[in-house]
């Protein structure tokens, strides 16, 4: 068994009385791509949030290679490499493909206080942008401003973004919502390339990206854990389809039931 | 579908266009620096650098509002702790060279600035700038108390004394050419920043600041650093005033003056370079204008109608406007 990179212990998260995330213990192993799926209003963002610290976990801890690392602020997560994508495409609109990608270079790099230094002190990081952006398609929008990229190319440059970090543990958040299905299937390839010595952690709505990426999923209801296991096991355990199917009438629009991959996805 | 791409060449047609855009600036910067020489034989030397000192004053504001997206309604508070500072000294310290007054001027405002960012950097939007007006409020009440100021009166009568030691500044040519030399200094420092390493992360997290965080940046830091520097060129403005016209007031202090920058910054263009200068040009051109006219008491709404009107129709200001025509119709 491959050790856990991140591990999360009673993670909690309260609104003024309300429960968003219940008591969440959490295990991601090495290498591994682990779904977070759940009906709307599961918790799953939440979850994301407190793990990067974007929220602060009411109570609970979050250890990253056994270190707890419950007290750090977002920046410094980030810098362990533990960097997350966002559910609304999270790109710096008017610079160009290129600049946003050297960004995420400067981190490591070093002279980001440098105010009296040229900017072009900052062109031996194009090379490796140029690199990036090929390896996402996007090496021809180099110099276009990203306001200007279709909604697609603006998700695939956001990820290029996040590989510019090399980030040991990768977390993306619905990387294929609002997506057509040819730029799903590129999205999809382009995670599986992206989880090459890496571990991911995604939220993802879309059953079928998840049957064919992910080797472990987590199903979240109501802020708690339903069940864990790989794509077989949680697609037959009748609690989910209850949640997805909304048997109560608290379903929702935009998640599907989980079906039997074949079906979705002509051989 | 895909035609192949190079990234080696896009890569030197980016170069290339980014150098273009240097020689550009280069022109423009030129032209500029041509007719300032030039103007003190055309124009009251002293009415110029009123403009200048203006000009340096809404240069700085502007690196904090258009480069770092920070709206501080607190600038003037700067701009009198250097006038104020330096006259001090200035007046009462006779050996002093007037460099050093100058320094120290801005010196006091860089500490401001930075207890003001230290105080008011976790606040968002509106809150910032409440949090700035108040602080800057509370200095203005302590130059109003403080013996040393002069209080209602102002401090009058501040020596321009010898710049180093051995140019006199009560000439108003040597003057100008001096205040000429420190604005130019400052334009060239802020367009610096603005394109340095330093410069593209305050502009990612301007655009995008959760996803700044999210590439490992402690983005406060950055901010507090674009405040102190927007703080220090502010109070050199100041310094710089308040050798020109030998005289600090309160009218500096006055949160009448940190809407004026404002004003003169938006009507000119956020977020460029040369928008302030332009705005600031401007609003001290109406100002003195009208002053001399029949609409002397009218200044204030004229000013407020133009205000109105930029906002609403010409969000961008002058240079912005300019900028947007020019990419249209010559790309």
């Amino acid at each position: 068994m491959t050790r856990p990179v991140l591990e999360a212990r009673n993670l909690t998260k309260e609104f003024r009385g309300f429960t968003a995330v219940d008591d969440i213990d959490l295990l991601i192993r090495e290498g591994s791509i682990h779904a977070l799926i759940g009906p709307n209003g599961a918790g799953k963002t939440t979850v994301f949030n407190l793990l990067t610290k974007f929220l602060q976990p009411t109570r609970g801890q979050i250890l990253y290679r056994g270190e707890d690392i419950t007290p750090l602020k977002s920046a410094a997560i980030a810098r362990k490499g533990i960097v997350r994508s966002f559910q609304i495409s999270a790109v710096f609109p008017h610079m160009t493909a290129l600049e946003n990608i050297r960004v995420a270079l400067q981190t490591a790099e070093g002279s980001s206080f440098s105010f009296w230094r040229s900017g072009s002190t900052l062109h031996k990081l194009n090379d490796r942008c140029m690199e990036l952006l090929d390896s996402v398609g996007l090496a021809e929008f180099a110099n276009t401003a990203t306001v200007e990229l279709a909604y697609g190319r603006k998700r695939a440059l956001e990820l290029a973004t996040t590989l510019a970090m090399d980030p040991k543990l990768l977390l993306l958040d619905e990387p294929t919502q609002g997506m057509g299905s040819e730029d799903v299937d590129r999205v999809v390839e382009l995670v599986r390339k992206a989880a090459q010595g890496r571990t991911v952690l995604m939220v993802e709505h879309n059953l079928s990206v998840v049957s064919k990426l992910c080797d472990r999923i987590t199903v979240l209801a109501q802020g708690a854990v339903l069940t864990e296991g790989d794509y077989q096991t949680v697609s037959a355990d009748p609690r989910v389809r209850e949640v997805y199917m909304g048997s109560d009438g608290s379903g929702e629009r935009g998640a599907e039931p989980p079906t039997d991959p074949a079906e979705e996805v002509a051989p | 579908m895909n035609q192949p791409v190079n990234p080696a060449d896009i890569h030197k047609v980016i170069i290339e266009q980014q150098k273009a855009r240097n020689r550009k600036k280069m022109m423009v910067n030129g032209v500029l620096f041509l007719l300032l020489l030039a103007a003190p034989f055309m124009m009251y030397p002293v009415f110029l650098m009123k403009i200048l000192c203006f000009a340096l004053f809404a240069v700085a504001f502007n690196l904090l509002f258009g480069f770092a997206g920070l709206l501080s309604f607190g600038h003037a508070a700067f701009l009198a702790a250097g006038g104020y500072t330096t006259g001090y000294l200035l007046s009462n310290f006779a050996g002093l060279s007037t460099e050093l007054g100058i320094l120290a001027g801005t010196a006091t405002a860089t500490v401001l600035g930075l207890a003001f960012a230290l105080l008011s950097i976790r606040r968002q939007g509106i809150y910032f700038a409440m949090v700035t007006l108040a602080l800057a409020q509370l200095v203005f009440f302590f130059f109003v108390q403080a013996e040393f100021t002069g209080g209602e009166d102002g401090m009058h009568g501040i020596p321009r004394g010898h710049l180093l030691g051995l140019i006199n500044l009560e000439d108003n040519l040597n003057m100008y050419y001096f205040v000429l030399a420190v604005f130019i200094g400052c334009y060239l420092l802020v367009q610096r920043i603005v394109s340095s390493p330093y410069g593209q992360v305050l502009k990612a997290i301007k655009q995008n600041e959760p996803r700044a965080v999210s590439l490992g940046y402690n983005v406060d830091r950055y901010k507090v650093l674009a405040f102190v520097i927007s703080s220090a060129l502010a109070g050199l403005a100041g310094s710089m005033k308040s050798v020109v016209f030998q005289l600090a007031s309160l009218n500096d202090a006055h949160w009448h003056m940190s809407g004026e920058v404002i004003l003169m910054t938006l009507l000119g263009g956020m977020g460029t370079l040369l928008g302030p200068v332009i705005g600031a040009t401007f609003v001290v051109n109406v100002e003195y204008q009208l002053s001399q006219g029949p609409l002397r008491d009218w200044v204030d709404p004229i000013l407020g109608g133009i205000f109105v009107l930029t906002v609403l129709a010409f969000r961008s200001g002058v240079v912005g406007e300019i900028q947007k025509l020019v990419d249209r119709n010559f790309k």
